[in-house]
């Protein structure tokens, strides 16, 4: 039985075929539509998450089966003071895969170490966030064609993103990947993150401007500054507005660059942008739901 | 100071001064029957000085935490009243329950059952991070 917990579980080959899965859900949707049958999905989110609850619920209905969900985390369980381990075991007799959002870091590992179904990592804190990853690398291998020789700019929260920590994991399997560090000093990617990309290789710059590296990039990954990763509330407003995408902005970029986001977008990309050929963010939360079913069907041993 | 030679045990030698204590600690040497002598800040040529741990005893200890604490140690096995091995200390891939997690955003942080366990994660730079949130120990 397999979980996914972290993006760096995943081997290469294995995340080429989740690529090639996805790609043929969207090509060929009805062959998948009864594929999960008699299966339920958990829907286990401790925090709240609108796009990523839905999305695999999205994802779970798509495949013919059925989903399970809390209405809100402060009626669980949890707040009953019900640990994790626990909770996980008791999921296990009624679902057959639990999607976890935790506001801990490493709540789904513990989940994963208890329960007797498949666990996925829907968010654990500020630390993973690997199907968002997943949705990041449909949404390169689309646009792009390609994981290697791509220079790959990631701007904003750099420090407490954490699909931008995966993400840069991730990327830093391929080759020949350049990446440029676009934050304020205080939200700068940590080192940890920084040795990942040098053992691997690879080079990075760390710049404090959007403009300044915007020529030569072929992805600009851009995220959110978020409220509830600060213990202060006079920093978030210090640095919220830090970076924000403009069509302006944009008159310096390649004709084929790929705007990525995480969502939720609050201000850090002008609505204009929207209208521009290049913004791929809301294909990229489409992308995320095609990833999220060839993950389930992966999970649950589905051919 | 003197203390008499032991006949079946361990000498830990060379631990740096003022860590005998800590490896005391780590080791559970409390909990054992035999007698263990402590030596603090004895004269060493090479160290200037040096702590010295000497079990009396032919017990199964588990040496492996001693590469985290201080990895110059020596270990030497006694058996009448000779040393029969002198162990090599290697940094522990796994601690269990030896160090713990300070990051408060950790699921360890608020779920006391769990066990706080640490991985090697960078042989060169002795790195060890949280399973559960990767946190630097």
């Amino acid at each position: 039985m397999r979980h996914l917990i972290d993006i760096l579980e995943l081997s290469l080959t294995e995340l080429e075929e989740l690529v090639l899965v996805a790609s043929d859900i969207i090509d060929n949707p009805s062959k998948y539509s009864e594929k999960c049958k008699g299966k339920k999905l958990a829907t286990l989110f401790f925090e709240p998450s609108t796009r990523t609850r839905l999305s695999f619920e999205a994802a779970m209905y798509e495949l013919g089966g059925n989903v399970l969900t809390m209405a809100d985390a402060s009626s669980s369980s949890a707040s009953k003071g019900e640990s994790v381990a626990d909770t996980a075991k008791m999921i296990s007799c009624y679902a057959d895969i639990i999607a976890m959002r935790h506001p801990k870091e490493g709540a789904p590992l513990v989940a994963s170490k208890n329960a007797t179904i498949p666990v996925i990592n829907a968010g654990d804190g500020g630390h993973h966030h690997p199907t968002q990853t997943l949705a990041d690398l449909l949404t390169i291998h689309r646009e792009k064609g390609r994981f290697d020789n791509l220079t790959i700019g990631l701007c904003g929260d750099l420090k407490f993103g954490r699909t931008v920590h995966s993400l840069i994991h991730a990327m830093s399997r391929y080759k020949n990947i350049n990446f440029v560090l676009i934050s304020p000093e205080e939200l700068r990617v940590p080192e940890y993150v920084k040795n990942i990309i040098v053992d691997a290789g690879h080079s990075f710059k760390e710049v404090k401007s959007l403009d300044e590296s915007m020529a030569e990039l072929d992805i600009l990954y851009m995220t959110r500054v978020q409220r509830e990763r600060f213990f202060n509330e006079e920093e978030y407003l210090r640095l919220k507005d830090s970076y924000i995408l403009t069509t302006d902005k944009l008159n310096l970029a390649k004709e084929d660059l790929v705007i990525m986001h995480p969502l939720p977008r609050v201000n850090e990309i002008s609505v204009a942008v929207d209208n521009d050929k290049r913004a791929c963010y809301f294909k990229q939360a489409l992308y995320g739901k095609y990833m999220r079913m060839a993950l389930i069907l992966k999970l649950l041993e589905i051919k | 100071m003197n203390i008499d030679s032991i006949k079946n045990g361990f000498v830990i030698d060379h631990i740096k001064a003022g860590k005998g204590m800590e490896i005391y600690r780590l080791l559970k040497l409390k909990k054992l029957s035999c007698p263990v002598a402590m030596i603090m800040s004895a004269q060493s040529e090479k160290m200037g000085k040096k702590d010295v741990i000497k079990i009396d005893g032919d017990i199964d200890l588990d040496l492996h935490i001693l590469g985290y604490v201080d990895p110059d140690v020596t270990v030497n096995v006694i058996k009448d009243s000779v040393i029969v091995e002198k162990k090599k200390i290697l940094l522990p891939e796994k601690l269990t329950d030896i160090i713990f997690c300070k990051n408060p955003r950790c699921i360890t942080s608020c779920e006391q059952e769990l066990s706080h366990e640490f991985v090697l994660a960078d042989k060169p730079r002795r790195i060890y991070r949280c399973i559960y949130c990767d946190a630097e120990a």
